[in-house]
């Protein structure tokens, strides 16, 4: 790879960023190692999509600096531009136009001759699976080609570093992989990959370091296993099956594990985290325990898992408030399972 | 999710399976090529503008059966009470309602901005290493061919009811010429409103209020001589009358030197005010 870099692909310092009264940036610093994929984790509206305008030189920061390759993003706006792509949360290629016509537009405004650019398009859209679709209108694709004809545009130039912001929110569970697999492939050839995400298993699966932003800032950062560790190995979830009966569950379980133990907006349903550090049983043995002297007390239990905390678990750790609003957490449970 | 079928037979074997080796034959990176010009970048703009239209026709419409309607609705309106006949009529009126059509029809470059900004495709062009204007003087670029398109609908319907224009062939296409270098000057100040408004509703809006006065606040469609003082002052500063004058100077053979000269510095201080302003919008959003 001549062109695979060493050293700092993004070095952020205090960026700040307001929108009127908001503050959508306060304060981030980031540094992100080249060649690796970096997860940006948060829940919407936590600065993430900001941080990454800024960074792919779309916004100006109201203070702090940021380089890309030591590139300062505002005084080298251009010389970022020609090392970077991104893929926006939104569209980021014309509906209106077919995925073979995106593409040698593309491919013609960096540089690219004509019959260049329709080999490489060509060759992208086959790499991509969509070849059949190449002469289809992209508001005619689905979710999932939607995503691939995104990303296929955005390492037209084989970038030096990749946004994605939310590549996979919205997508079925096939193509959510789909698009991991693709990004496995783009990182191994040595681009670098700054990821945003809502959910902790994406960042578990693609990111060697993540950093979790919250209210503009970073309020913690590290491998997907320091993260996790630092609020518990496991979180048990539980599904009653009359709701008045949890108030006796959350007292059970609290001496059970010895652990607060979280109510959730579903009248029947109560998390705690298990294996934290400096208890005597690990998790699945304590999780155990649980069940029993909940079965012990006559509680009907619908439903029992334990698995990895969730994005919401982790934010409640950290911050001591929920990630995402009640109505939407049991999605965010759901998806930790 | 159905990836390009419908049916469940041949459903299978349409399942995209990302395969590392077909990544790597893209992924491999290629010498980085030469960035293109400004005037290449521009083009290949313009270029998703035609394309634009083959796949959507019907924004057409508004550049075919709107100036039929205005050429129509005007010419048997006012026609015989204010020239005797309608035939008359449009000799004067002609060009004055191809300016009227063809400057209204320029806000929709506003609105077609704003819509690409709202649908996200924008941040892509903004990050792409080209000279920074481009993506908005090749989307005029497409505009201007709606203009000509505008334009000739117009002459044509109007050579059909009897417009007879004196100044021949060479007159009405440097007539045309100069509707189209102030209408690419003018779609300028709406490339501006469309990046600093939110919504393609209030870009319509903030069109329509500064159109309409521009447009019927002129000498298209009656001889100014007959307004008040206060009102012939406005007339003869707007720059919609200076058009007017100078298209119908050179479509009816006597060119209007000094209309034409305005018309021209009108159009250079539309570019350099608003296409200054755009830019600098553009820029730091």
């Amino acid at each position: 790879m001549n062109r695979r870099t060493t050293g700092l692909a993004i070095e952020a310092e205090g960026l700040t960023r307001s929108f009127g009264e908001t503050r959508a940036l306060a304060g981030i610093d980031l540094q992100v190692p080249a060649g690796t994929v970096y997860g940006l984790l948060g829940p919407n509206g936590a600065g993430k999509t900001t941080a990454v305008r800024v960074l792919a030189t779309l916004l100006r920061p109201d203070g702090g600096t940021a380089r890309v390759f030591g590139h300062d993003v505002v005084t080298e706006a251009d010389k970022v531009r020609s090392r970077v792509s991104l893929t926006g949360q939104y569209a980021s290629v014309d509906e209106d136009l077919t995925g073979t016509e995106n593409l040698v537009l593309l491919a013609r405004l960096l540089g690219l001759g004509k019959p260049a650019a329709r080999d490489r398009a060509a060759a992208l859209l086959a790499a991509f699976g969509l070849t059949e679709a190449s002469d289809r209108q992209v508001k005619k694709y689905s979710g999932g080609m939607r995503r691939r004809i995104d990303i296929a545009a955005s390492i037209l130039n084989t970038p030096d570093l990749l946004f994605l912001d939310e590549p996979t929110t919205g997508l079925d569970p096939r193509s959510r992989n789909q698009v991991w697999e693709i990004v496995r492939a783009v990182v191994s050839h040595g681009t670098t990959v700054l990821l945003t995400t809502q959910y902790l298993d994406e960042a578990d699966q693609l990111a060697g370091r993540i950093a979790v932003v919250d209210h503009g800032r970073v309020i913690a950062e590290g491998t997907p296993g320091e993260l996790k560790s630092s609020v518990g190995s496991g979180t048990v979830h539980l599904r009653l099956r009359d709701p008045d009966q949890r108030p006796q569950a959350e007292k059970v379980l609290r001496e059970a594990l010895n652990v607060p133990v979280q109510l959730a907006a579903d009248p029947v349903a109560l998390t705690a985290r298990v294996g934290e550090a400096g208890t005597d049983l690990d998790a699945s043995a304590q999780a155990a325990r649980a069940l029993s002297d909940l079965a012990r007390a006559g509680i009907v239990v619908d439903n029992f898992s334990l698995g990895q905390p969730s994005l919401d678990e982790v934010f409640l750790a950290l911050t001591d408030h929920p990630a995402v609003p009640a109505d939407e957490r049991d999605d965010e449970l759901e998806a930790a399972r | 999710m159905t990836d390009t079928t419908t049916t469940t037979t041949d459903r299978a074997p349409s399942v995209y399976v990302p395969s590392a080796e077909a990544l790597a034959t893209v992924l491999a990176p290629g010498a980085r090529p030469p960035r293109p010009t400004a005037l290449g970048a521009s083009l290949t703009f313009g270029w998703r503008a035609l394309l634009k239209i083959k796949h959507v026709p019907e924004q057409l419409f508004d550049v075919t059966a709107f100036p039929v309607i205005m050429v129509l609705m005007f010419t048997y309106l006012f026609g015989g009470a204010l020239a005797g006949s309608p035939r008359e009529y449009l000799q004067f009126f002609l060009p004055g309602i191809m300016v009227t059509s063809v400057v209204m029809i320029t806000m929709y470059t506003g609105v077609g901005l704003n819509t690409d900004i709202e649908k996200g495709i924008f941040d892509r062009f903004r990050t792409l290493p080209v000279w920074r204007p481009s993506a908005l003087v090749g989307m005029i670029f497409g505009d201007v061919l709606r203009y000509i398109l505008a334009a000739l609908v117009i002459l044509g319907l109007g050579l059909v009811l009897g417009f007879r224009p004196a100044g021949g062939v060479v007159g009405v296409a440097a007539g045309i010429g100069l509707l189209v270098v102030f209408s690419f000057a003018f779609s300028w100040v709406w490339t501006f409103f469309g990046l600093i408004l939110r919504s393609e509703k209030s870009v319509m809006g903030v069109s329509m209020m500064v159109l309409f006065p521009l447009t019927f606040l002129s000498n298209v469609f009656v001889d100014p001589s007959t307004m008040p003082g206060w009102l012939q002052a406005f007339v003869k500063v707007n720059p919609v009358t200076q058009l007017v004058a100078a298209i119908r100077g050179t479509m009816s053979g006597s060119s209007d030197p000094s209309a034409t000269m305005w018309l021209l510095v009108w159009s250079a201080g539309f570019v350099l005010v608003f296409g200054t302003l755009t830019m600098y919008r553009y820029n730091r959003r």
